[in-house]
């Protein structure tokens, strides 16, 4: 029996990808389990994964298109089996972008040329009936999820809200199994699909198409700025102890790695968050969501644009262990590489972009998320101790606030334990 | 504001609407000289005389045909039965001639007309004297049904049944006579026909009426302490017409109900409950509703067998449990 192959919804929010690359080809033999495609999600490339054995049939999707969620790309049918007419070629959501990128997609996207008795196409194919309820048909439907991907926990395998509550957030079962065999078979780095560097010749300026990531940057962050009422908070802090206790722990540590101001910061902030809970808070329709754990986003900037993955619960975790996690989370979101359950989720967000010798700015927040921390560059500045004017090194941090949830006081009350942290790192241990 | 019992949250009614409109009179068994068989009625004869608070013999048809008779002709009659269960006999001038003469005459003859009395089980009264009859009185187009729970709508509600051009049938319970509240003095009516929210929760909806929501709301708070859970009672109070919005707007916001009755499961009350859920809820449901009723059996007299057959915060638990998925 022939298993139609969807364009999957490979990340909680993707409403269409891009096929980048087919593994197989018309004809190929695949086993259930095998990568049959790349596809350019709006956050990440992912693996589109074979769910039946047998031969792929009527690729109706070529390199470069894109389609949405839930499209036909392809049949796995077993050798010499009927598979009755070819799928219909999905229409493509985004020509513009598939040009740019490889030249040659018209093909695929207005000519059409096999839409005969779609209803039937596949005759016989998919015949097991997905049991939800309605409530999770209507939310799959709004978000774009395939509801043949998500495991039902109800009774006979409902899937109900739960579930696809589960799926958002990376635990279902079966969206990790493809987002973990997707981590796996990749070494090298994919190029990004767009590099925007400046026009060598012709006009008096281009058009680039927007790829998937920058499409969500911008969907995302026009929910922020605009309906968030912000606020900023800025604070200087005193980073000689913090320096005098990173340069005293970095000797010892040897070869098992090396502590930055990074690290201090990302800590100090989520212990900070523990004692002012009302900071650690997402905005929901009709409440407010005070988390008890602390998840930190760590905004990192990518070739294309940027994404924040998340260091889980970040006050339970040594200095070490998250230098070493954020670094690999910063190395695989470079290379294009997070899994969705690593970039959602986060409960309060840091941007840092002292290396970039900002002295202090402010971030938008990340909804549903109530604050962000902007995290400026160190530098030694002439400070008064104790009447004498002394070189200190400074750090201006800038926390914007969501002021539906957090007030002036609050946040402020949250910056002050945060400087008292940096300026007396022992106080972490209190 | 006082707490009054609800049997005298009735007493305030009735007599209010007495003193407010002298067309409005009491008729049935022992509501006169012995002030009523709960006491309902104490102090009216006293106070309006024996025209206006009438004793009858044993006989419910009789009185109930009186009664409508006289609201034919423009007073108000309001016509207690000693329980609803003794109101079988007189089904054929509630249901022939009240629920009808509005309409078989063309609009010319309004029947102002409330019929009210303890419905539903007490306390080992056997089978016979222990039934709800909701279901079977909802059904019947030209009347309208109010069941409340607490003293306060007791009162507002049997006040707004006794201003009503239309027969009103007012469910009361003997295990809620005794029951305590806060009632609102003076001039306090409850409109015919609005469900009340009473408790919020936004994980399952309890949907009841009557004695049971006594038990939703034990039930409730079992959920919230042994399961963490967040019930939302609504009291559906008015049964004909039913309260369709209030529902609605419920189960959309918790996408799961259960619905809590007296009755008999059979074409109950939770039955029309259930069918305005699916059909204008359908989308926001993640889960089958479910229904607490009696056991479908008659009541049985074995302290423990009643027991088991009525519907208990237990019960209800167990059926939020299940449109939970917590089982």
């Amino acid at each position: 029996m022939a298993t139609k192959v969807f364009m999957e919804a490979l990340s909680p929010t993707m409403e269409e990808g891009r096929l980048v690359k087919w593994h197989k080809q018309e004809g190929d033999a695949v086993k259930a389990g095998e990568t049959l495609a790349e596809v350019e999600t709006d956050k990440a490339v992912m693996d589109l994964i074979a769910r039946a054995d047998g031969v792929l049939r009527q690729v109706a999707v070529t390199e470069g298109q894109t389609v949405p969620v839930g499209s036909v790309v392809a049949v796995i049918a077993a050798p010499g089996e009927s598979v009755g007419s070819p799928v219909t070629t999905p229409a493509a959501v985004t020509s513009g972008s598939g040009k740019a990128e490889t030249g040659n997609v018209g093909v695929a996207s207005t000519s059409a040329p096999v839409a005969v008795a779609p209803a039937q196409a596949v005759s016989g194919a998919d015949t097991s009936r997905v049991k939800a309820s309605p409530l999770a048909k209507r939310i799959a439907k709004e978000a774009g999820v395939d509801l043949k991907r998500v495991t039902g926990s109800g009774p006979g395998g409902r899937v109900v809200r739960r579930d696809l509550e589960a799926a958002g957030r990376g635990e279902q079962g079966e969206v990790r199994s493809v987002a973990a065999s997707a981590a796996v078979q990749r070494s090298e780095p994919l190029p990004s699909p767009v590099s925007p560097v400046a026009a060598r010749s012709g006009g008096a300026y281009e058009d680039v198409p927007l790829t998937q990531i920058r499409k969500t940057i911008a969907k995302r962050l026009v929910t922020s700025l605009g309906p968030v009422p912000h606020f900023f908070l800025t604070s200087e802090v005193d980073m000689e102890r913090a320096a005098e206790a990173r340069d005293a722990l970095n000797p010892q540590l040897g070869d098992r790695g090396k502590v930055s101001f990074n690290d201090i910061i990302v800590k100090a902030t989520a212990l900070a968050l523990t004692k002012h809970r009302a900071c650690n808070a997402w905005f929901q329709e009709d409440h407010i969501r005070y988390w008890n754990e602390v998840h930190l986003g760590m905004a990192v900037a990518v070739e294309d644009g940027l994404i924040t993955p998340v260091i889980r619960n970040a006050d339970l975790k040594p200095l070490l262990e998250i230098g070493q996690e954020a670094k690999q989370l910063a190395d695989k979101a470079r290379s294009r590489r997070l899994q969705p359950s690593e970039y959602t989720g986060s409960t309060f967000s840091v941007s840092n972009l002292g290396m970039f010798d900002i002295d202090q700015f402010t971030a938008v927040i990340n909804p549903p998320e109530a604050g962000i921390l902007a995290v400026g560059t160190i530098t030694p500045k002439p400070v008064v101790v104790d009447g004498q004017v002394v070189p200190r090194r400074r750090l201006r941090l800038t926390m914007s606030c969501d002021h539906r949830v957090i007030d002036g006081a609050t946040g402020a009350a949250f910056l002050k334990t945060l400087k008292e942290m940096l300026e007396n790192p022992l106080a972490m241990l209190l | 504001m006082p707490t009054l019992t609800y049997r005298d949250a009735l007493n305030q009614a009735l007599r209010e609407e007495m003193q407010r409109d002298a067309n409005v009179f009491l008729m049935g068994e022992e509501v006169g000289v012995y002030q009523g068989a709960y006491k309902v009625s104490r102090g009216l004869l006293e106070e309006f005389g024996p025209m206006r608070v009438v004793d009858t013999p044993i006989a419910e048809l009789g009185f109930a045909g009186i009664g409508v008779g006289a609201a034919m002709v423009g007073l108000r009659p309001v016509i207690e039965f000693m329980t609803w269960n003794f109101a079988v006999l007189a089904l054929d001038q509630i249901v022939n001639s009240a629920a009808k003469l509005l309409y078989e005459s063309g609009g010319q003859l309004p029947i102002p007309i409330v019929f009210r009395g303890p419905n539903g089980a007490a306390l080992q009264l056997g089978a016979q004297h222990s039934q709800a009859w909701e279901s079977w009185l909802s059904h019947i187009p030209g009347l309208k049904v109010v069941a409340p729970a607490t003293p306060a709508d007791a009162k507002g509600l049997l006040k707004s049944a006794i201003r009503d051009n239309n027969p009103v049938i007012v469910l009361e319970g003997e295990m809620l006579y005794n029951t305590k509240g806060e009632v609102p003095e003076g001039e306090y009516v409850v409109p015919i026909g609005r469900a009340d929210v009473k408790r919020a929760g936004r994980d399952v909806t309890l949907i009841c009426h009557s004695k049971t929501v006594t038990v939703a709301l034990k039930a409730a708070e079992q959920l919230a302490e042994q399961e963490g859970v967040s019930a939302e009672v609504v009291d559906l109070r008015s049964l004909r017409p039913l309260d369709e919005a209030a529902i609605t707007a419920s189960v959309a916001k918790t996408n799961r109900a259960v619905v809590v009755e007296e009755g008999w499961p059979h074409c109950g009350i939770g039955a029309q409950v259930v069918d305005v859920i699916q059909r204008e809820a359908f989308d926001h449901l993640d889960a089958p509703v479910l229904r607490v009723t009696q056991a479908d059996v008659p009541m049985p007299y074995n302290r423990q067998l009643e027991r088991l057959a009525k519907p208990s915060p237990d019960k209800v638990v167990a059926a939020a449990r299940r449109v939970l998925y917590l089982d």
